[in-house]
Protein backbone atom coordinates (compact mmCIF):
# COMPACT_ATOMS: atom_id res chain seq x y z
CA UNK A 1 0.00 0.00 0.00
CA UNK A 2 3.25 1.99 0.84
CA UNK A 3 4.32 1.78 -2.65
CA UNK A 4 1.27 2.34 -3.98
CA UNK A 5 1.30 5.78 -2.59
CA UNK A 6 4.77 6.38 -3.78
CA UNK A 7 3.78 5.83 -6.91
CA UNK A 8 1.55 8.32 -7.17
CA UNK A 9 3.46 10.85 -5.65
CA UNK A 10 6.12 10.62 -7.74
CA UNK A 11 4.04 10.31 -10.84
CA UNK A 12 2.38 13.37 -9.56
CA UNK A 13 5.87 15.22 -9.72
CA UNK A 14 6.42 14.27 -12.29
CA UNK A 15 3.78 16.11 -13.79
CA UNK A 16 4.01 18.62 -11.58
CA UNK A 17 7.96 19.19 -12.49
CA UNK A 18 7.31 19.49 -16.25
CA UNK A 19 9.49 16.18 -16.63
CA UNK A 20 10.99 16.78 -20.37
CA UNK A 21 10.55 13.13 -21.12
CA UNK A 22 6.77 12.88 -19.95
CA UNK A 23 5.67 15.79 -21.79
CA UNK A 24 7.12 14.84 -24.78
CA UNK A 25 5.56 11.53 -25.16
CA UNK A 26 2.13 12.83 -24.82
CA UNK A 27 2.93 16.01 -26.90
CA UNK A 28 3.34 12.77 -29.53
CA UNK A 29 0.42 11.38 -28.97
CA UNK A 30 -1.53 14.18 -29.56
CA UNK A 31 0.32 15.32 -32.41
CA UNK A 32 -0.54 11.34 -33.52
CA UNK A 33 -4.18 10.90 -32.52
CA UNK A 34 -5.32 14.71 -33.64
CA UNK A 35 -3.40 13.98 -37.08
CA UNK A 36 -5.68 10.89 -37.55
CA UNK A 37 -8.31 12.27 -36.38
CA UNK A 38 -8.54 14.93 -38.95
CA UNK A 39 -7.70 12.83 -41.74
CA UNK A 40 -10.41 10.47 -40.55
CA UNK A 41 -12.59 13.14 -40.52
CA UNK A 42 -11.72 14.49 -44.02
CA UNK A 43 -12.35 11.24 -45.55
CA UNK A 44 -15.28 10.26 -43.29
CA UNK A 45 -17.37 12.94 -43.04
CA UNK A 46 -17.99 13.19 -46.87
CA UNK A 47 -18.13 9.64 -47.15
CA UNK A 48 -20.74 9.28 -44.10
CA UNK A 49 -23.18 11.38 -45.67
CA UNK A 50 -22.66 10.19 -49.62
CA UNK A 51 -23.61 6.86 -47.97
CA UNK A 52 -26.93 8.73 -46.27
CA UNK A 53 -27.90 10.26 -49.00
CA UNK A 54 -27.04 8.51 -52.28
CA UNK A 55 -28.49 5.37 -53.42
CA UNK A 56 -26.89 3.17 -55.12
CA UNK A 57 -26.18 -0.84 -56.09
CA UNK A 58 -24.20 -2.51 -53.15
CA UNK A 59 -25.18 0.87 -50.52
CA UNK A 60 -26.46 -1.54 -48.09
CA UNK A 61 -23.46 -3.88 -48.15
CA UNK A 62 -21.06 -0.77 -48.10
CA UNK A 63 -23.05 0.70 -44.73
CA UNK A 64 -22.71 -2.85 -43.06
CA UNK A 65 -19.14 -3.32 -43.94
CA UNK A 66 -18.45 0.72 -42.57
CA UNK A 67 -20.48 -0.37 -39.44
CA UNK A 68 -18.68 -3.44 -38.94
CA UNK A 69 -15.12 -2.12 -39.34
CA UNK A 70 -15.61 0.29 -36.03
CA UNK A 71 -14.91 -2.72 -34.51
CA UNK A 72 -11.56 -3.50 -36.01
CA UNK A 73 -8.92 -5.38 -33.68
CA UNK A 74 -6.22 -2.65 -32.93
CA UNK A 75 -3.91 -5.55 -33.39
CA UNK A 76 -5.22 -6.72 -36.71
CA UNK A 77 -5.04 -3.28 -37.93
CA UNK A 78 -1.27 -3.47 -36.45
CA UNK A 79 0.08 -6.24 -38.62
CA UNK A 80 -1.61 -5.13 -41.30
CA UNK A 81 -0.30 -1.94 -41.73
CA UNK A 82 3.06 -3.66 -40.44
CA UNK A 83 3.02 -5.71 -43.38
CA UNK A 84 2.70 -2.60 -46.17
CA UNK A 85 5.03 -1.06 -45.05
CA UNK A 86 7.51 -3.63 -43.78
CA UNK A 87 10.45 -3.78 -46.23
CA UNK A 88 9.21 -6.35 -48.43
CA UNK A 89 5.50 -5.15 -48.11
CA UNK A 90 4.27 -2.98 -51.13
CA UNK A 91 4.75 0.52 -49.59
CA UNK A 92 8.33 -0.38 -48.19
CA UNK A 93 10.14 1.72 -50.48
CA UNK A 94 7.88 4.72 -48.28
CA UNK A 95 10.10 3.68 -45.68
CA UNK A 96 7.54 4.41 -43.05
CA UNK A 97 7.43 1.58 -40.82
CA UNK A 98 8.61 2.63 -36.99
CA UNK A 99 8.17 6.50 -37.61
CA UNK A 100 4.85 8.36 -36.58
CA UNK A 101 3.72 8.24 -40.21
CA UNK A 102 3.06 4.81 -39.28
CA UNK A 103 1.41 5.37 -36.21
CA UNK A 104 -0.92 7.87 -38.14
CA UNK A 105 -1.81 5.39 -40.94
CA UNK A 106 -2.70 2.78 -38.48
CA UNK A 107 -4.84 5.23 -35.82
CA UNK A 108 -6.44 6.51 -38.92
CA UNK A 109 -7.52 3.32 -40.41
CA UNK A 110 -8.81 2.44 -36.94
CA UNK A 111 -10.97 5.82 -36.68
CA UNK A 112 -12.43 6.17 -40.34
CA UNK A 113 -14.99 3.94 -40.01
CA UNK A 114 -16.47 5.22 -36.75
CA UNK A 115 -16.47 8.46 -38.19
CA UNK A 116 -17.99 7.82 -41.63
CA UNK A 117 -20.39 5.12 -39.98
CA UNK A 118 -21.39 7.70 -37.14
CA UNK A 119 -21.79 10.29 -39.69
CA UNK A 120 -23.56 8.33 -42.25
CA UNK A 121 -26.34 7.69 -39.15
CA UNK A 122 -26.65 11.06 -38.10
CA UNK A 123 -26.71 12.85 -41.86
CA UNK A 124 -29.50 10.14 -42.45
CA UNK A 125 -31.53 11.12 -39.39
CA UNK A 126 -31.23 14.57 -40.67
CA UNK A 127 -31.83 14.47 -44.12
CA UNK A 128 -35.36 12.40 -42.77
CA UNK A 129 -36.04 15.58 -41.14
CA UNK A 130 -35.27 18.23 -43.91
CA UNK A 131 -35.55 16.48 -47.56
CA UNK A 132 -38.67 18.01 -48.28
CA UNK A 133 -37.58 20.93 -47.84
CA UNK A 134 -33.95 21.03 -49.08
CA UNK A 135 -35.82 19.10 -52.45
CA UNK A 136 -38.63 22.27 -52.40
CA UNK A 137 -35.39 24.62 -52.51
CA UNK A 138 -34.23 22.32 -55.94
CA UNK A 139 -31.55 20.92 -53.19
CA UNK A 140 -31.12 17.19 -54.26
CA UNK A 141 -28.61 14.52 -54.15
CA UNK A 142 -25.36 15.86 -53.17
CA UNK A 143 -25.51 19.42 -53.46
CA UNK A 144 -27.37 18.54 -50.35
CA UNK A 145 -24.48 17.26 -48.59
CA UNK A 146 -22.88 20.15 -47.14
CA UNK A 147 -25.89 21.70 -45.79
CA UNK A 148 -26.65 18.35 -43.92
CA UNK A 149 -22.93 18.23 -42.57
CA UNK A 150 -23.49 22.09 -41.02
CA UNK A 151 -26.93 21.14 -39.52
CA UNK A 152 -25.40 18.55 -37.87
CA UNK A 153 -22.11 20.00 -37.14
CA UNK A 154 -22.60 19.80 -32.79
CA UNK A 155 -23.58 16.07 -33.41
CA UNK A 156 -20.42 15.49 -35.60
CA UNK A 157 -18.69 16.97 -32.53
CA UNK A 158 -19.63 14.20 -30.73
CA UNK A 159 -18.55 11.67 -33.35
CA UNK A 160 -15.29 13.39 -33.75
CA UNK A 161 -14.75 13.14 -29.51
CA UNK A 162 -15.43 9.23 -30.44
CA UNK A 163 -12.84 8.93 -32.89
CA UNK A 164 -10.28 10.90 -30.64
CA UNK A 165 -11.01 8.50 -27.62
CA UNK A 166 -10.51 5.43 -30.13
CA UNK A 167 -7.31 6.92 -31.41
CA UNK A 168 -6.01 8.27 -27.96
CA UNK A 169 -6.73 5.14 -25.83
CA UNK A 170 -5.01 2.70 -28.83
CA UNK A 171 -2.15 0.84 -27.88
CA UNK A 172 -2.34 -2.46 -30.02
CA UNK A 173 -1.76 -1.32 -33.54
CA UNK A 174 1.03 1.84 -32.67
CA UNK A 175 3.21 -0.53 -30.89
CA UNK A 176 3.30 -2.73 -34.17
CA UNK A 177 3.86 -0.38 -36.36
CA UNK A 178 6.11 2.45 -34.44
CA UNK A 179 7.79 0.03 -32.21
CA UNK A 180 7.73 2.17 -29.15
CA UNK A 181 11.19 3.73 -29.88
CA UNK A 182 12.58 5.98 -27.02
CA UNK A 183 11.95 10.02 -28.14
CA UNK A 184 10.46 8.55 -31.44
CA UNK A 185 7.92 7.01 -31.47
CA UNK A 186 6.78 6.17 -28.05
CA UNK A 187 3.24 7.53 -26.92
CA UNK A 188 1.30 7.49 -23.64
CA UNK A 189 -0.31 3.85 -23.90
CA UNK A 190 3.22 2.33 -25.23
CA UNK A 191 5.42 4.39 -22.68
CA UNK A 192 2.23 2.81 -20.06
CA UNK A 193 2.55 -0.67 -20.68
CA UNK A 194 6.44 -0.53 -20.64
CA UNK A 195 7.03 1.06 -17.76
CA UNK A 196 4.70 -0.68 -16.05
CA UNK A 197 6.60 -3.78 -17.34
CA UNK A 198 9.52 -2.81 -16.01
CA UNK A 199 7.94 -1.87 -12.91
CA UNK A 200 8.23 1.87 -13.15
CA UNK A 201 4.60 2.95 -11.94
CA UNK A 202 4.79 6.72 -11.14
CA UNK A 203 5.93 7.19 -14.88
CA UNK A 204 2.91 4.80 -15.46
CA UNK A 205 0.60 6.01 -13.37
CA UNK A 206 1.24 10.00 -14.36
CA UNK A 207 0.78 8.91 -17.95
CA UNK A 208 -2.27 7.32 -16.95
CA UNK A 209 -3.76 9.96 -14.72
CA UNK A 210 -3.08 12.85 -17.80
CA UNK A 211 -4.37 10.38 -20.42
CA UNK A 212 -7.84 10.22 -18.21
CA UNK A 213 -7.43 13.76 -17.88
CA UNK A 214 -7.19 14.11 -22.08
CA UNK A 215 -9.81 12.08 -22.56
CA UNK A 216 -12.46 14.24 -19.46
CA UNK A 217 -11.35 17.22 -20.91
CA UNK A 218 -12.18 16.77 -24.48
CA UNK A 219 -15.42 15.48 -22.99
CA UNK A 220 -15.95 18.10 -21.55
CA UNK A 221 -15.66 20.65 -24.55
CA UNK A 222 -17.99 18.46 -26.45
CA UNK A 223 -20.49 18.43 -24.02
CA UNK A 224 -19.63 22.14 -23.44
CA UNK A 225 -20.69 22.85 -27.40
CA UNK A 226 -23.76 20.58 -27.45
CA UNK A 227 -25.06 22.59 -24.35
CA UNK A 228 -24.74 25.97 -25.69
CA UNK A 229 -25.92 24.47 -29.11
CA UNK A 230 -29.40 23.63 -27.44
CA UNK A 231 -29.43 27.14 -25.69
CA UNK A 232 -28.57 29.02 -28.91
CA UNK A 233 -30.61 26.94 -31.49
CA UNK A 234 -33.26 25.03 -28.85
CA UNK A 235 -32.94 22.29 -30.63
CA UNK B 1 -40.32 20.31 -60.59
CA UNK B 2 -43.10 19.48 -62.89
CA UNK B 3 -43.26 17.51 -65.70
CA UNK B 4 -43.41 20.11 -69.38
CA UNK B 5 -46.07 18.75 -72.05
CA UNK B 6 -47.35 22.24 -73.20
CA UNK B 7 -47.50 25.27 -74.32
CA UNK B 8 -48.72 27.55 -71.93
CA UNK B 9 -47.39 31.34 -71.21
CA UNK B 10 -43.90 31.39 -69.28
CA UNK B 11 -44.36 32.94 -66.29
CA UNK B 12 -47.98 31.60 -66.26
CA UNK B 13 -49.20 30.40 -63.07
CA UNK B 14 -51.71 27.73 -64.59
CA UNK B 15 -51.71 23.93 -63.33
CA UNK B 16 -52.74 21.41 -65.18
CA UNK B 17 -53.49 17.61 -63.97
CA UNK B 18 -53.81 14.68 -66.52
CA UNK B 19 -54.21 11.43 -65.72
CA UNK B 20 -52.59 11.25 -62.75
CA UNK B 21 -52.38 8.00 -60.57
CA UNK B 22 -50.53 7.67 -57.80
CA UNK B 23 -50.48 4.17 -55.89
CA UNK B 24 -48.80 2.96 -53.16
CA UNK B 25 -48.97 -0.50 -51.42
CA UNK B 26 -50.82 -2.15 -54.10
CA UNK B 27 -53.61 0.92 -53.74
CA UNK B 28 -54.49 3.76 -55.89
CA UNK B 29 -54.15 6.61 -53.43
CA UNK B 30 -55.22 9.29 -56.03
CA UNK B 31 -56.96 9.33 -58.86
CA UNK B 32 -57.47 12.46 -61.25
CA UNK B 33 -58.80 12.08 -65.33
CA UNK B 34 -58.12 15.99 -65.66
CA UNK B 35 -58.41 19.54 -63.58
CA UNK B 36 -56.62 22.41 -64.29
CA UNK B 37 -56.73 25.54 -61.48
CA UNK B 38 -56.13 28.60 -63.86
CA UNK B 39 -57.61 31.33 -61.25
CA UNK B 40 -55.41 34.06 -60.17
CA UNK B 41 -56.97 33.99 -56.59
CA UNK B 42 -56.25 31.61 -54.19
CA UNK B 43 -57.47 27.76 -54.81
CA UNK B 44 -58.34 25.67 -51.41
CA UNK B 45 -58.09 22.11 -51.78
CA UNK B 46 -60.51 20.54 -48.91
CA UNK B 47 -61.76 17.11 -48.33
CA UNK B 48 -61.72 14.55 -45.28
CA UNK B 49 -58.61 13.10 -43.59
CA UNK B 50 -56.90 10.59 -45.82
CA UNK B 51 -58.37 11.64 -49.33
CA UNK B 52 -55.61 12.44 -50.78
CA UNK B 53 -54.79 16.30 -50.36
CA UNK B 54 -51.69 16.41 -49.10
CA UNK B 55 -50.70 13.98 -51.74
CA UNK B 56 -51.99 16.20 -54.61
CA UNK B 57 -49.70 19.06 -53.33
CA UNK B 58 -46.68 17.29 -53.14
CA UNK B 59 -47.48 15.57 -56.74
CA UNK B 60 -47.87 19.22 -57.82
CA UNK B 61 -45.11 20.32 -56.12
CA UNK B 62 -42.64 17.50 -57.91
CA UNK B 63 -42.23 16.26 -54.56
CA UNK B 64 -42.74 12.93 -55.59
CA UNK B 65 -43.32 11.50 -59.06
CA UNK B 66 -47.11 10.29 -59.95
CA UNK B 67 -47.17 6.48 -61.39
CA UNK B 68 -49.02 7.63 -64.19
CA UNK B 69 -50.02 10.90 -65.44
CA UNK B 70 -48.27 14.23 -65.75
CA UNK B 71 -48.39 17.20 -63.87
CA UNK B 72 -47.58 20.79 -65.03
CA UNK B 73 -47.10 23.97 -63.70
CA UNK B 74 -47.00 27.14 -65.52
CA UNK B 75 -44.54 26.64 -68.45
CA UNK B 76 -43.04 23.83 -67.17
CA UNK B 77 -40.30 26.25 -65.78
CA UNK B 78 -42.41 28.55 -63.54
CA UNK B 79 -40.78 29.13 -59.78
CA UNK B 80 -42.84 27.40 -56.97
CA UNK B 81 -42.57 27.09 -53.51
CA UNK B 82 -44.31 24.98 -51.03
CA UNK B 83 -44.54 25.34 -46.99
CA UNK B 84 -45.23 22.78 -44.78
CA UNK B 85 -47.37 21.85 -41.86
CA UNK B 86 -44.71 21.97 -39.65
CA UNK B 87 -42.13 24.26 -40.47
CA UNK B 88 -38.92 22.98 -41.34
CA UNK B 89 -36.45 25.02 -40.03
CA UNK B 90 -32.42 25.04 -40.56
CA UNK B 91 -30.59 25.53 -37.09
CA UNK B 92 -29.44 28.99 -37.30
CA UNK B 93 -30.55 32.68 -37.47
CA UNK B 94 -34.54 33.84 -38.99
CA UNK B 95 -31.96 35.78 -40.98
CA UNK B 96 -29.88 32.90 -41.97
CA UNK B 97 -32.96 30.44 -42.88
CA UNK B 98 -33.89 33.54 -45.28
CA UNK B 99 -30.44 34.30 -46.92
CA UNK B 100 -30.07 30.51 -47.23
CA UNK B 101 -33.25 29.75 -49.88
CA UNK B 102 -32.01 33.17 -51.39
CA UNK B 103 -28.26 31.65 -52.21
CA UNK B 104 -29.32 28.08 -52.82
CA UNK B 105 -32.10 29.50 -55.59
CA UNK B 106 -29.60 31.25 -57.01
CA UNK B 107 -30.45 34.76 -56.36
CA UNK B 108 -27.49 37.40 -57.63
CA UNK B 109 -25.71 38.39 -54.66
CA UNK B 110 -26.13 41.94 -55.11
CA UNK B 111 -30.28 41.32 -54.92
CA UNK B 112 -29.86 39.35 -51.64
CA UNK B 113 -29.30 41.82 -48.93
CA UNK B 114 -31.98 43.94 -50.10
CA UNK B 115 -34.69 40.81 -50.70
CA UNK B 116 -33.72 39.44 -46.98
CA UNK B 117 -34.88 43.09 -45.59
CA UNK B 118 -38.33 42.90 -47.90
CA UNK B 119 -38.97 39.34 -46.76
CA UNK B 120 -38.32 39.74 -42.80
CA UNK B 121 -40.48 43.23 -43.32
CA UNK B 122 -43.08 41.53 -44.54
CA UNK B 123 -43.00 38.56 -42.40
CA UNK B 124 -43.22 40.79 -39.50
CA UNK B 125 -39.64 39.59 -38.19
CA UNK B 126 -36.79 42.01 -38.64
CA UNK B 127 -37.03 42.46 -35.56
CA UNK B 128 -36.22 38.80 -34.79
CA UNK B 129 -33.43 38.68 -37.65
CA UNK B 130 -30.66 37.48 -35.61
CA UNK B 131 -32.57 35.09 -33.45
CA UNK B 132 -31.99 31.39 -33.95
CA UNK B 133 -35.25 30.29 -36.01
CA UNK B 134 -35.93 27.52 -33.62
CA UNK B 135 -36.40 29.63 -30.59
CA UNK B 136 -39.46 31.34 -32.78
CA UNK B 137 -42.94 30.96 -31.49
CA UNK B 138 -45.27 28.95 -33.87
CA UNK B 139 -46.64 31.98 -35.61
CA UNK B 140 -43.46 33.31 -36.01
CA UNK B 141 -41.57 29.72 -36.92
CA UNK B 142 -44.47 29.50 -39.48
CA UNK B 143 -44.40 33.08 -41.19
CA UNK B 144 -40.52 32.38 -41.43
CA UNK B 145 -40.89 29.57 -43.28
CA UNK B 146 -43.74 31.50 -45.32
CA UNK B 147 -41.17 34.66 -46.41
CA UNK B 148 -38.51 31.86 -46.73
CA UNK B 149 -40.65 30.11 -49.80
CA UNK B 150 -40.99 33.72 -51.28
CA UNK B 151 -36.88 34.02 -51.75
CA UNK B 152 -37.54 33.12 -55.53
CA UNK B 153 -40.30 34.94 -56.14
CA UNK B 154 -42.47 31.92 -56.81
CA UNK B 155 -45.60 32.52 -59.56
CA UNK B 156 -47.05 29.66 -57.67
CA UNK B 157 -46.89 29.12 -53.85
CA UNK B 158 -48.30 25.45 -52.36
CA UNK B 159 -49.54 25.50 -48.72
CA UNK B 160 -49.89 22.50 -46.85
CA UNK B 161 -52.20 23.01 -43.84
CA UNK B 162 -49.95 26.19 -42.73
CA UNK B 163 -52.43 27.10 -39.70
CA UNK B 164 -53.16 23.29 -38.26
CA UNK B 165 -51.15 23.89 -35.37
CA UNK B 166 -51.33 27.49 -34.57
CA UNK B 167 -53.29 29.25 -31.84
CA UNK B 168 -56.23 32.04 -33.28
CA UNK B 169 -53.53 34.67 -33.15
CA UNK B 170 -50.80 33.16 -35.04
CA UNK B 171 -53.26 31.75 -37.56
CA UNK B 172 -55.04 35.45 -38.25
CA UNK B 173 -51.54 36.77 -38.40
CA UNK B 174 -50.56 33.81 -41.03
CA UNK B 175 -54.08 34.52 -42.81
CA UNK B 176 -53.51 37.78 -43.18
CA UNK B 177 -49.76 36.97 -44.89
CA UNK B 178 -51.35 34.81 -47.11
CA UNK B 179 -53.74 37.58 -48.23
CA UNK B 180 -51.03 39.88 -49.14
CA UNK B 181 -48.76 36.95 -50.91
CA UNK B 182 -51.87 36.56 -53.19
CA UNK B 183 -52.65 39.66 -53.90
CA UNK B 184 -49.18 40.35 -54.76
CA UNK B 185 -49.86 38.16 -57.41
CA UNK B 186 -48.55 34.63 -56.51
CA UNK B 187 -51.01 32.47 -57.55
CA UNK B 188 -51.90 30.35 -53.95
CA UNK B 189 -52.93 26.70 -53.55
CA UNK B 190 -53.60 25.67 -50.35
CA UNK B 191 -54.58 22.55 -48.28
CA UNK B 192 -56.55 23.17 -45.17
CA UNK B 193 -59.36 22.30 -43.13
CA UNK B 194 -60.16 25.63 -41.54
CA UNK B 195 -63.48 25.75 -43.42
CA UNK B 196 -63.61 29.35 -42.38
CA UNK B 197 -59.69 30.08 -43.27
CA UNK B 198 -60.95 28.91 -46.80
CA UNK B 199 -64.15 30.60 -46.96
CA UNK B 200 -62.58 33.87 -46.60
CA UNK B 201 -59.31 33.35 -48.42
CA UNK B 202 -60.56 30.97 -51.55
CA UNK B 203 -61.96 31.53 -54.58
CA UNK B 204 -62.19 28.30 -55.89
CA UNK B 205 -62.61 24.80 -53.79
CA UNK B 206 -61.28 21.79 -55.01
CA UNK B 207 -62.87 18.99 -53.09
CA UNK B 208 -61.27 15.75 -52.76
CA UNK B 209 -62.81 12.19 -51.53
CA UNK B 210 -61.09 9.01 -51.73
CA UNK B 211 -58.63 10.33 -53.66
CA UNK B 212 -60.47 11.61 -56.26
CA UNK B 213 -61.82 15.47 -57.15
CA UNK B 214 -65.09 15.28 -56.56
CA UNK B 215 -65.68 19.02 -57.33
CA UNK B 216 -64.35 22.01 -58.99
CA UNK B 217 -66.13 25.50 -58.03
CA UNK B 218 -66.20 28.66 -57.01
CA UNK B 219 -66.25 29.74 -53.48
CA UNK B 220 -69.41 30.82 -52.37
CA UNK B 221 -71.13 27.91 -54.97
CA UNK B 222 -69.08 25.00 -52.91
CA UNK B 223 -70.10 26.62 -48.97
CA UNK B 224 -74.04 27.19 -50.42
CA UNK B 225 -74.57 24.47 -52.63
CA UNK B 226 -72.19 21.84 -52.60
CA UNK B 227 -73.06 19.56 -55.49
CA UNK B 228 -71.83 16.63 -54.81
CA UNK B 229 -73.48 14.15 -51.93
CA UNK B 230 -69.49 13.88 -50.19
CA UNK B 231 -69.41 17.38 -50.06
CA UNK B 232 -72.77 17.99 -48.32
CA UNK B 233 -71.65 15.45 -45.65
CA UNK B 234 -68.59 16.74 -45.36
CA UNK B 235 -70.18 20.21 -44.43
CA UNK B 236 -72.55 19.24 -42.11
CA UNK B 237 -69.96 18.03 -39.83
CA UNK B 238 -67.71 21.28 -39.63
CA UNK B 239 -69.09 24.80 -38.36
CA UNK B 240 -67.90 27.17 -41.41
CA UNK B 241 -67.10 30.64 -39.44
CA UNK B 242 -67.51 33.80 -41.82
Amino acid sequence: MHDFAQAFAQGLDLILSGDSDLWKVVLLSLKVSLTAVLISALIGMPLGALLAVKRFAGRSWLIVLVNALMGLPPVVVGLLVYMLLSRSGPLGVLQLLYTPAAMIIAQTILVLPIIAALTRQLVEDLEGEYSEQLRSFGVVGLRAVPTLLWEGRFGLSTILAAGFGRAIAEVGAVIIVGGNINHVTRVMTTTIALETSRGNLAMALALGGILILIAIGVNAVVTALGLTQRRVTNV
Amino acid sequence: MSEACGADRPGDATIRVRGLKFRSGGQDLLEIADLKIDTPAPTMILGPNGAGKSLLLRLMHGLIPPSEGSVRVGSGGTAQAMVFQAPILLRRSVASNIMYALKVQHVARKRREGRLNELLELGGLARRARQPARTLSGGEQQRLAMVRALANEPKVLFLDEPTSSLDPHGSQQLEALIAKVAAGGTKVVMVTHDLGLASRLGEEIVFLHHGQVREQTPEAEFFERPRSQEARSFLSRHLVLP
